[in-house]
Formats: structure tokens, sequence, C-alpha cells
């Protein structure tokens, strides 16, 4: 798949419109937070990802864990427009007896990788998937003993192709103390096919997240802990695609992003407005989104 | 026990590639031949047990069967969260390792004590909680364990847990293991009480009560023909665990009680732990006469139940 930069933003203009709409429509919250990420999920999921939407569930496939579980609706849009599922089924989000819950739940459409909602548990998965790989790599380690059980079974097949983990979290979320166990951890396991990308909206539930707690400067305490880390501009796709093209980047060290990003980007009057962490927008507000995405 | 983890692991994961042991910087040679057999499968994973589990989690995902090991609170309740969403919701393959469990580290105090375990973990959906009575136990617990699909959670004791079982016992998941023959009172022994609860037996055999013991190793699912058949045959049927009263199996076997269709006919005890963080040290031995779960005190209940209930009829 090659997606120019150009259509990549035409396509995230269209997931905001559809997120926005979801929001109404259902009457749901987290709307500044599902917005504030949708250029890094479009760079992600069109530029970066090796994946089949075709073939969901390759084992060889790389992996995004959308580990801000609220940016749920943005997940959902931008599955549905790279062609995982038919769009149709986007309106039985929030449903009763739907598949599409306010929180990812693991397989409720193609390509949902894990159930999230809680945060901090998006890393330590990725860990772990990243580990997989390793001992899987490692195979024929034990001198005289066959590789049976697992051939048989049938439940840890070998793949063709190596696997990367992305984890978009959120600014808050760093504030879960099981985010630097994880980061601790791959440090000293040297897990290079793993990549944190944080949406640094600045913005928690109630509160900016750099007065809540003392989050700042986030890329330092990413490099403290012995992680590859650097800087950009969250909106900037060209700037997200170089900065994701190369895992592992040859460092011998995880990866973590910090993207700079607008709680709220794409619609004037809710961008850097805390009070779109929980309302939802009105018919008007709907139709005056849409305008300035282009969309109506 | 856990020798017999150790032992029992090793041999699994030579024969099957999925096995994969995460430490929580614990059992520092209790594991030298798993690692020595299989240096590739073994993470010691720090004083970070919400990331080990989180990550035993996500290699479950990519069909690994990892198996998280600590001791007993810092593998439990301490990870709650970790245990909740990405092993049970997931509903994944992952075994999770108490060792020490109850007042196995008794004087260690209340940090590492672990008391509350079962009542956690037996109410998460998904979750089989096994509770051996012995090494032979923990031996073919782990010889099933491994065939589920399904996350469990493996409350062992420590080392030199007395021989319940002279021959390798026939485990299945879910059924009880009748250890010893009676016909006037049950006992349901959880874990490393079934060996009180035959000496308690042996006890009220010289009492003139016969007593029935069952070593009831899997908490959830609960072994239903067992408790339908005890609990109309029996007058008096003495729950034994080293367990708080609040959320054990003697709560499992009252919730059951409670949902049947008619009553049952015996009476139900709790020999368990009371409510309490222990203020003083002590030894298990200790500890165990102080909450009334030593052989001689539980045989005295048991006749002292008996006798009102035979008087009764």
């Amino acid at each position: 798949l090659t997606v120019s930069e150009d259509e990549m933003k035409a396509i995230a203009r269209e997931i905001r419109g559809q997120v926005v709409q979801m929001s109404h429509v259902k009457k749901t919250p987290h709307l500044g937070s599902s917005l504030s990420c949708v250029d890094i999920v479009v760079a992600v999921y069109w530029g970066v990802l090796r994946i089949d939407p075709q073939n969901p569930w390759d084992p060889g496939r790389d992996r995004f864990i959308l580990s801000k579980g609220h940016a749920a609706t943005t997940l959902y849009a931008a599955l549905a427009r790279r062609g995982y599922y038919d769009p149709a089924v986007l309106e039985t989000y929030n449903q009763d007896g739907g598949h599409l819950a306010e929180h990812p739940c693991l397989r409720c459409v193609p390509g949902v990788e894990a159930s999230t909602g809680s945060l901090g548990h998006g890393l330590p998965l990725a860990l772990g998937m990243a580990l997989a790989q390793r001992i899987r790599c490692a195979g024929g380690e034990t001198p005289g003993l066959a590789k049976t059980v697992s051939s048989q079974a049938g439940t840890f097949p070998p793949s063709a192709t190596q696997y990367r983990c992305f984890v978009l979290m959120s600014d808050g979320e760093c504030e879960e103390g099981a985010v630097w166990e994880a980061a601790l951890f791959a440090a000293a396991q040297k897990i290079d096919d793993v990549a944190v990308i944080i949406d640094y909206n600045k913005w928690q539930a109630t509160g900016r997240s750099d007065e809540v707690m003392a989050l700042g400067p986030l890329v330092d305490k990413w490099r403290a802990f012995g992680w590859s880390a650097r800087e950009l501009d969250g909106h900037d796709i060209g700037a997200l695609l170089a900065a994701l093209e190369k895992l592992p980047d040859g460092s011998g060290k995880p990866l973590a992003i910090v993207a700079h990003t607008v709680k709220g980007k794409g619609v004037s009057f809710m961008e850097d407005d805390n009070n779109w962490h929980y309302r939802t927008p009105t018919a008007d507000e709907l139709q005056a989104a849409r305008k300035e995405l282009g969309l109506a | 026990m856990r020798n017999a983890f150790a032992a029992t692991i090793t041999e699994l994961a030579a024969k099957d590639d999925r096995v994969v042991v995460l430490s929580g910087d614990i059992g520092n040679r209790l594991f030298d031949a798993f690692k020595a057999q299989c240096p590739a499968r073994f993470y010691n994973c720090g004083v970070a047990e919400g990331n080990m589990t989180g990550m035993a989690a996500g290699m479950a995902m990519c069909g690994l069967r990892p198996f998280t090991y600590t001791i007993t609170p810092f593998a439990t309740t301490r990870v709650m969260e970790q245990i909740r969403i990405d092993i049970c919701y997931h509903n994944l393959p992952v075994t999770i390792v108490g060792t020490g469990s109850g007042l196995s580290y008794a004087s260690l105090g209340p940090t590492h004590h672990s008391l509350e375990d079962v009542a956690f973990l037996r109410a998460l959906p998904n979750l089989t909680v096994v509770c051996p009575a012995d090494a032979a136990e923990v031996r073919a617990a782990l010889e099933e364990i491994i065939k589920l699909d399904g996350p469990v959670y493996l409350r062992l004791g420590k080392k030199g847990e007395p021989v319940v079982h002279k021959q390798p016992p026939a485990l299945v998941i879910g059924r009880g293991i009748t250890v010893r023959e009676g016909s006037d009172v049950c006992l349901l022994g959880l874990g490393n009480m079934v060996a009180p609860s035959l000496e308690a037996a042996a006890l009220l055999e010289g009492r003139g009560v016969s007593a029935k013991v069952v070593s009831v190793h899997t908490v959830k699912p609960l072994d239903q023909d067992l408790l339908r058949d005890v609990l109309q045959r029996f007058v008096v049927v003495g729950v034994v665990e080293e367990h708080s009263r609040i959320g054990g199996l003697g709560s499992a076997v009252a919730e059951w009680a409670a949902a049947q269709e008619s009553r049952t006919k015996a009476r139900l005890l709790s020999l368990a732990t009371p409510d309490l963080f222990l203020p003083e040290s002590g030894s298990q031995k200790y500890l165990r006469k102080r909450f009334g779960l030593t052989p001689d005190a539980i045989a005295d209940v048991i006749v002292r139940a008996y006798e009102a209930e035979k008087a009764k009829v």
C-alpha cells in the first residue's frame, strides 16, 4: 500500500468527521482525546504497519495497541476505513447488544489487538508479544530435544516475517506505575522492535497533565529510562512517518516518540478546550465541525 | 510444593516449547535446571509484577504458555488489575503461580501472608483456581493445567509439606479427590490443610466418628457432584482452609448451597482464618494453633457439631 501524505491528510479529515459524528449520535465522551491522535493513527495504519486487512490475524503482522482505549472511535473508524470491516458496522457503535463498546474489546472487530480502557496495560502486552517473537526465534535452544509440541498443537506457528509492536498511549497514562515498570524492563532486555507513541495533548480528564503530575520533561524521562526517545509534532504526518519508518532503529533500544498534539485537533472550537473530554457535540456543532473539516 | 513445581515445569518445558517461566526476582537457584535447559524461556522480570503479568498476557496472545511465579500476595492481589484485564478478560492461557500461600510464610508477617487471595481471584470470570494438597498434586495438576486453554491460578505452599498421596493421584481439574473414606462426617480440605484434615480424621476415629476427607484442589470450577453428594449424605461437612473465612472455599460451598433449589442436609462448618491482620509474630505452626487449624482443634469442632446434630434426630 502506497498512500501519499496528502491522501493521508484527507483520510485523517474523514476519520475526524466520523469520530465527531459517532460522539454526537451516541452521546459518548472522550471526543477531544480521540481527535488529538487521529494523525498518529493514520500515519501508523497507512504508512508504517505491515498488515493485511484481509488477513487480520496473520501471526507475522505488525501489532498496534491502542493503550489509550478511550480513543476507541478513532481506532474503529480507522480500521473500517483501512478495509478491516464494512464501515456500516460503525453505525452499531455503542448500541445495545452491539460489538463496538466505548472502549475496545479484543477481536470485537477484525484488527482490534487488545481490550483496553484501563490505562497502563498496552506496553506490557506489547513487550510480551515482542518476547514471544524472540523466544520463537531462539527455537532449537535445547540440545537433544526435538521441537515437538508446538508444531502439533499448531498454536505457536512459525512466521516468515518479523513483526513489530506499536503502542499508542496518552500523556495522562504515563502517570501509571506499570508504564515505568515496563519501560525499565524493555531497556534492560533491549527490546528494540517495540515503539511507544505518546499523544501528548497536555490535558488529562480534569487538568493539565504537566500540573497534576510532574510529567515533564517527558522525552528526557524516556531517555533516562534507556529508551531511544525523540519528540515531534504529532499532527505532522511526514514527521511521524520519518520517525517510525525504521524500527528497530539500530540503537538496540526501544523507541519512544513524544508526539506534541492538541486536544480536539481539527475542530477549532474544540481545540485545547478540555470541556471536550466529556462534552458531546450538538447537531449544529456536528455540522460546523464537518464544515471545518471540508466534509460538508 | 515449590520444588515439585520447578521440577515439573522443567519437564513440561522439555516437551512443550510454548512453556515460559516469568519470575518476579525470586527462586534464585530453584529454576537452575530450567534455565540450563531452556535459557531463552526464563525471564527474571524484576520487582515489577504488574509488567510481568501484562507481559505474560502478551506472550499468550502470541501462542505461548507463560507461568508467572513469585510470592503469593505479589503474584496475585498486588496485580489484580493485570490479572483481571490482561489475563482473564482476554481469556488467555497464563498460569499465575503463587508460592508460600496461606500462612506458609507466617513469620514474614501479614505483607507475605495470603489469606484473601482465593476470595479475590475466584471472583474473576474465566479463571480456574487450583490449590494442590501436596507435591504429588502439584505435579498432577500441572500436567492437566497445560492442557487448558484459559487462565489458571495455582496456589502453592512452600517446601516440605506432608505427603498426602503416596501414589501419584489421578487428578482431574474440577473434581475433588477422596483421600479417606468415612461415613459420619466429611472434611473438605483445601491445599495444605488436607494433611491436617487427615490427621484430624484419625483423631476422630479414636473418638468414634468416621470422617471422609476430600482434597478439593479446584476451588473454581467447584465439584458440584461432590457437593451434591456430601451435603446430602453427611450431617456435618467441615471446610478446612488456610484462608480467610471471607471468600474462600467455605464461602464457595455456602454460595453453591444457597443457589440450590432444595435445602441440603448437612450442617456446614467453616474452619478458616479470622478477619484480621495479625499484629504479632509467629510461625505457621503457632498461627494455625491460634486460629484453630490444628488436627486437635479441627476434631474438637467436628465432634461437637456431630453430637449436636445427632441429638436433634
